[in-house]
């Protein structure tokens, strides 16, 4: 309700037989809302039918258009009942309960209202002579109102949405009565291929509550249109991804960390080799919003998973403008371009965690991406049993990263499944900086093995070979430029032994390093 | 009718036009190398080629630090000021 004295806001509707009533105008007025399926309403119609007939200036307003209908018939009302089924005029005034009785001075300003009916309180407002037909005893005490139309949950997003003072402020398309929003959707070029849910203000408002942000902050300028992206903007691209409003915290922190120069948005968006953003979650807020880590963890069935890691992508497509056949220049491109965003299950590791490894605390909740090329790849090993023969076995498996001979340029992430994880800690506790060792050393070689040849042209060139000298030759070099360019994380289901590694794209400086962001709840 | 909130950065498309083509080529040419493999080898055989057909006009050359960027401020500013066209070699 607004607050007694504040001025009460102008209004123009219309009554069933078409005539328009205006407020304020210079008299003292009544402002009773109603509805026809709210019994207390249907008590007090006969108390504003007398009114009306006192020539006192009344307006009743109605909720619904139907029930104004079946009002005037039921109760043969003479009274005009106003007709606000858009219930605009219901959200204006903020009226919480039906029946609110308003009254203004004759300068428009609320001098009193009344929720709900207190016999009491209707007759003191009233008074006995306005009221000299209606037999006040035949009437109980009190009566609570029913909840006001305009405060139905479905209806009050898209009021607030359309209210003056609404957040939003992004363009709105208005698709045609005949036209079909999920295809137009796709003419638009807003699709990565798969449906999208249409970004409806009440949709994008609802999304907006997933975040304390104000929704005209800009979370980044994302390439390559170098677009200044605000809340409001990662909150429709999230809508139409199929997000729920509590994963917008995530999405946010993602397009944060996407958007550095270390991660390097645009290159990883753009190369021909077909990168894209691979994020991990970490921290307490994976099991508030039902993120998974276990079973399936980087395929399809969780919402969470699915949906931010689309968010992502929708939203550099739409908003950066990195477009398939635009600066996309995917040769192949990969399926993690529609999504791929997964929990690590910390709880099943022996290890600190990812993002504790990366300087954040335990009770953080956190988001890293890295820019991949492709994966998972699948390390199929069932039959090691001892802890460094499986260790250099999953070595072996990161040997093609990029090209066997292709040594010192790329990352990888190593996603290590539970029974793998039991068989390296069989022997003992291995970390994760022996693991990395065993890797590195078990993948050395000798630059003068990495010369091409007649089976690969990848490789050193053997003009630039020849001008080396035989320790210069001998000198081993390992697969990945430095032990931290192998990422490790535990997630998969307890039953089966195989573990996973993406690939990267062209690490450090040049291409992209990864990045982590501590998510704002 | 129902209504959406636009998902784009609301630019509206404007085409754009190409510059007005000269008809001859004088002054200086750039030549920018984006850092991709090879493409040196590419503006190699261009400059040797140009400059048999263009003996009077001057070619300079540069390259982006890395191709997976776009080029940097400074060489960008450098590339137009002193030069009258451009020659960029993409691709592998």
């Amino acid at each position: 309700m607004l607050p007694i004295k504040s001025q009460a806001p102008a209004f123009n509707l219309e009554s069933a037989e078409g005539t328009s009533f205006s407020f304020p105008s210079d008299q003292s007025t009544l402002i009773c809302f109603i509805k026809e399926d709210c019994p207390t309403c249907k008590l007090i119609v006969p108390i504003l039918q007398q009114l009306h007939q006192k020539q006192l200036l009344l307006l009743a307003i109605g909720q619904t258009k139907d029930g104004n209908d079946r009002l005037i018939k039921e109760f043969d009302l003479t009274m005009p009942l106003l007709d606000d089924s858009d219930l605009k005029v219901s959200f204006a005034y903020d009226i919480d309960t039906v029946p609110t009785l308003v009254k203004t001075s004759p300068n428009g300003s609320i001098e009193a209202q009344l929720i709900g009916f207190v016999k009491e309180e209707w007759q003191a407002l009233l008074g006995t002579e306005l009221t000299d037909s209606i037999d006040w005893t035949t009437l109980p005490d009190w009566r609570p109102g029913c909840g006001s139309l305009s405060v139905d949950p479905i209806i009050a997003d898209r009021l607030r949405a359309e209210a003056e003072n609404s957040p939003l402020r992004a363009r709105k398309i208005e698709v045609a009565a005949a036209d079909d929003e999920f295809e137009f959707m796709f003419d638009q070029g807003f699709s990565d291929g798969l449906p999208l849910v249409p970004p409806t203000p009440e949709r994008v408002l609802r999304m907006l509550a997933g975040t304390r942000r104000d929704p005209q902050e800009i979370v980044a300028i994302l390439p390559p249109n170098l677009a200044a992206t605000t809340v409001e903007k990662v909150a429709i691209n999230a809508v139409m991804a199929g997000c729920k409003p509590e994963y917008l915290p995530v999405v946010i922190a993602a397009l944060e960390a996407a958007c550095t120069d270390e991660f390097n948005a645009h290159g990883v968006m753009s190369t021909t080799m077909g990168a894209s953003p691979v994020m991990v979650v970490n921290g307490p807020i994976c099991d508030r919003i039902g993120m998974n880590s276990t079973l399936g963890a980087l395929g399809q069935g969780n919402r969470a998973n699915a949906t931010i890691g689309r968010a992502v992508r929708l939203t550099l497509r739409n908003m950066g403008g990195a477009k398939p056949g635009g600066t996309e220049r995917s040769t192949l491109g990969n399926p993690m371009k529609f999504t791929m965003c997964f929990a690590e299950s910390e709880a099943r590791s022996p290890w600190e965690p990812l993002h504790v490894e990366r300087g954040f605390a335990a009770t953080d909740s956190v988001v890293t991406l890295f820019g991949m090329t492709s994966g998972p790849v699948l390390i199929v090993d069932q039959t090691s049993v001892a802890s460094e023969q499986l260790a250099s076995s999953m070595a072996m498996c990161l040997q093609s990263v990029h090209h066997p001979k292709s040594y010192m340029g790329s990352d990888t992430l190593l996603v290590v499944c539970p029974e793998h994880l039991d068989t390296l800690q069989r022997d003992g506790e291995m970390s994760k900086a022996q693991l990395r060792r065993i890797i590195q050393d078990s993948l050395a070689k000798p630059l003068k093995e990495l010369a091409q040849d007649e089976q690969s042209g990848v490789g050193i060139a053997a003009e630039t070979l020849a001008k080396m000298d035989a320790t210069r030759q001998n000198k081993r070099v390992t697969k990945f430029p430095n032990d931290a360019d192998i990422h490790i994380v535990v997630a998969g289901s307890d039953a089966g032994k195989f573990s996973g590694a993406f690939h990267g794209w062209a690490t450090g400086s040049i291409g992209t390093i990864s990045v982590s962001r501590k998510i704002e709840e | 009718m129902s209504t959406i909130l636009d998902p784009t950065d609301e630019r509206v498309p404007v085409a754009r036009q190409p510059t007005p083509r000269p008809t001859t080529i004088t002054g200086n040419v750039a030549l920018l190398d984006i850092s991709k493999p090879r493409g040196n080898i590419l503006l190699d055989q261009f400059e040797a080629r140009l400059k048999e057909r263009l003996p009077g006009v001057n070619f300079n050359r540069y390259a982006k630090p890395t191709f997976t960027k776009p080029a940097p401020d400074d060489l960008r500013q450098e590339i137009r000021a002193r030069n009258d066209f451009v020659i960029e070699a993409l691709a592998d």
